[in-house]
């Protein structure tokens, strides 16, 4: 007998739960893209914002409102008007000026002696940089300075008070992205132990437990969270915190079928009949079998989250200014879609796209994970 | 059927009792009250604004009060709107909103059920994934990113409609909010009526007729879509409630002065009386539409009995 034992090594490998599902996972092609896009979307939008040129707070007074554009700004023609506005400001007269490659040469003039200390104006004008002054008239009238011209680009535009686009949306996308994993997994952990704890329970206290989720459940959904943002403020930490504390209801529901059905299995029957104690059926057959189904839930939680967010933002209940969030741009695009439509059309993008990377792979997950389909 | 409509009706009321009950204690326990932001209200206007409403009676009172003039049909006075009764508010806001939700509502059952059908007679095919394909977009997108580019796209760059505004209830001003409001639910109606149709036309009846040599349209049509239109009938209680009492979202972009705008507004403003309402009227709606749909049940269904 042991020499058979020793002869018949375990030459096939068995695939674990897990394993079998990355596998099938993997052959799903469109759930494979959105998670690449997933994990790109994230990278761009956590460390994205250090590589935009532009602070996402930082306001451009002389570029408000600029499209999008892949060549920098200050534009051609924007020049001379930037220049004639600094000029404006020093209070005095534009004699002459002129451009040269990178640089503007230009010559006031004035009735009294002009101050050295007005170059700055130039350098506080978004367009220069890097004022000098040229010569001097011998009675002071008359100074050329000259100033670099700044470079700026602004791919995706400028908002409404001159902010550059692009920092903002990777900036929203932080946030949108941030609170609804938060929100998503303070669901995901109140729901668990609620719904595990009223199926373990069984019995009465099943019964106590389920009729009070279905009594939140009769609530209008937006009165919850209409009563959190009043108790909670502006916070935007603890109100989604709070919104997370809200959306547990279905959760409980799915993992208290689950274990439920779990603990009925035959599989676990015969795990007791053979002596195994209750934790090691939870540890070995109810928590495994379990996480298929939260994971599932998790990925659609996630854009329910993000959605709600965004509603929230887009009724100015949620994130406040000068932080953003992609609800907080899409509401201020949907208002000036007359004279600035990229304001809504990219941080829309963004969402939309994450929105359907989201479901795509909460639909592989659930193909792949799904063990009637076996 | 008559003794079963009415003995739901009288479980509706301990479960509209809950409701009220909680939603009137939660909206007290938030901090402030109707009169706070009023910046400039001096203390003693203030104590007799208060005085006139009773809210400075005890709580427990406050709420025997309201649930009698519930009783009575008595919504009591807005808090924000000192002019209109919150009975006032809803006879001029509801029929707006209804209107709206009522058209949303036929033209996503009408078609979401065509695009369904289609999808579950080419199984697999072009036709089905355009479908599916539709459907999941109008699932993923939300609201307040199809009513700005609806905007965008017919009002500002085709100029077929207006941007925005009730406009009397002229039907062109109609058409934005209805799409906005019908595509989610077209997408839902859609997937629904996929689902139940490939099942129905799997089942031995529809093979039956069409060994009889019916017709393609008359099995679809007459045979198939009795049995699959039963998802489609559940769906339609709660999205009934949902879609008449209004949506803020659509009836901001599009400034429509409907209902949807209420609930969020009073509830920032502590309109205690006008919150209540709201919670009461969507109430209402859901149990109504909710009985609705199991009476429709019996009589698509003849298998379901209610005695």
């Amino acid at each position: 007998m042991t020499d058979i034992a020793a002869t018949v090594a375990p030459t096939v490998i068995g695939r674990s739960l897990w394993g079998d599902a990355w596998a099938r996972l993997k052959a799903n092609r469109a759930a494979m893209f959105s998670l690449y896009y997933l994990a790109l979307i994230g990278v761009v939008s956590v460390f994205g914002p250090w590589f935009v040129p532009h602070q996402y707070t930082t306001i451009y007074a002389d570029y408000v409102r600029m499209p999008p554009s892949l060549s920098a700004y200050p534009k051609a023609d924007m020049i001379e008007t930037a220049l004639t506005e600094a000029i404006k400001r020093m209070r005095v007269d534009i004699k002459e000026w002129r451009q040269e490659g990178n640089q503007v040469f230009v010559t006031v003039k004035s009735t009294r002696p002009i101050d050295d200390r007005n170059i700055r104006y130039l350098d506080r004008s978004d367009a220069f940089d890097d004022t000098k002054i040229e010569s001097k008239s011998p009675d002071g009238l008359e100074v050329t300075m000259s100033a670099s011209i700044k470079q700026q680009y602004f791919l995706f535009g400028t908002d409404n008070t001159g902010r550059d686009l692009l920092s903002r949306t990777l900036m929203a996308g932080r946030i949108s992205l941030a609170i609804g994993l938060l929100a998503g997994v303070v669901a995901v952990v109140i729901g668990v132990v609620y719904g595990a704890a009223a199926g373990f329970a069984g019995g009465k206290v099943d019964e106590v437990m389920m009729r009070i989720v279905d009594v939140l459940y009769s609530l209008p959904f937006i009165f919850f969270v209409i009563m959190l943002v009043v108790f909670f403020g502006r916070n935007f930490v603890l109100m989604f915190l709070a919104v997370g504390a809200v959306l547990w209801l279905d959760m409980a529901r799915i993992v208290r079928g689950q274990a439920l059905s779990i603990r009925r299995q035959e599989y676990v029957q015969a795990a007791e009949a053979m002596g195994v104690g209750q934790r090691g059926i939870l540890l070995r057959h109810v928590i495994p079998n379990l996480l298929g189904p939260v994971v599932i839930y998790m990925t659609l939680l996630v854009p329910q989250v993000i959605i709600l967010e965004s509603f929230l933002s887009f009724l100015g209940l949620g994130v406040q200014e000068p932080m953003t969030s992609w609800g907080v741009l899409i509401s201020v695009g949907a208002k000036n879609i007359g004279t600035a439509n990229w304001l809504l059309l990219f941080p829309a993008f963004f969402l939309v796209s994450t929105l359907f990377a989201l479901n795509f792979v909460g639909d592989g997950l659930r193909d792949a994970l799904d063990p009637r389909d076996r | 059927m008559l003794r079963y409509v009415l003995r739901r009706l009288l479980t509706a009321i301990p479960t509209l009792f809950v409701i009220v009950t909680m939603a009137f204690f939660l909206m007290r326990v938030a901090p402030g009250g109707p009169f706070n932001q009023e910046r400039g209200l001096s203390p003693e206007i203030r104590a007799n604004l208060e005085a006139q409403f009773g809210l400075n009676d005890p709580l427990w009172l406050q709420f025997v009060h309201y649930l009698g003039n519930l009783l009575r049909g008595n919504f009591g006075p807005s808090y924000n709107m000192p002019d209109f009764t919150v009975t006032e508010l809803f006879a001029k806001g509801l029929p707006i909103s209804v209107q709206l939700g009522a058209s949303a509502l036929v033209l996503a059952l009408l078609l979401g059920s065509v695009l369904g059908t289609i999808a579950a007679l080419n199984q697999n095919k072009l036709g089905d994934y355009t479908v599916i394909a539709l459907a999941t977009a109008g699932s993923t997108i939300p609201t307040f990113v199809i009513a700005p580019v609806i905007q965008l796209l017919f009002g500002l760059t085709w100029r077929l409609l207006p941007i925005g505004g009730w406009g009397d209830g002229a039907f062109i001003n109609k058409v934005g909010p209805v799409l906005t409001l019908a595509l989610p639910q077209i997408a839902i109606v859609a997937r629904l009526m996929r689902g139940s149709m490939i099942e129905s036309l799997r089942s031995h009846h529809i093979r039956t007729a069409r060994a009889l040599g019916l017709s393609d349209w008359s099995v679809v049509v007459k045979h198939a879509l009795r049995g699959a239109i039963l998802p489609i009938v559940s769906f339609t209680g709660p999205a009934a409630a949902a879609l008449l009492t209004g949506s803020v979202i659509v009836e901001t972009i599009f400034s429509i002065p409907g209902v949807g705008r209420y609930f969020v507004d009073a509830a920032l403003n502590r309109d205690y009386t006008l919150v209540m309402g709201t919670v009461v009227v969507i109430a209402i709606f859901t149990i109504v539409f909710n009985l609705i749909v199991d009476v429709m049940y019996a009589v698509v269904d003849p298998r379901v009995r209610y005695d």
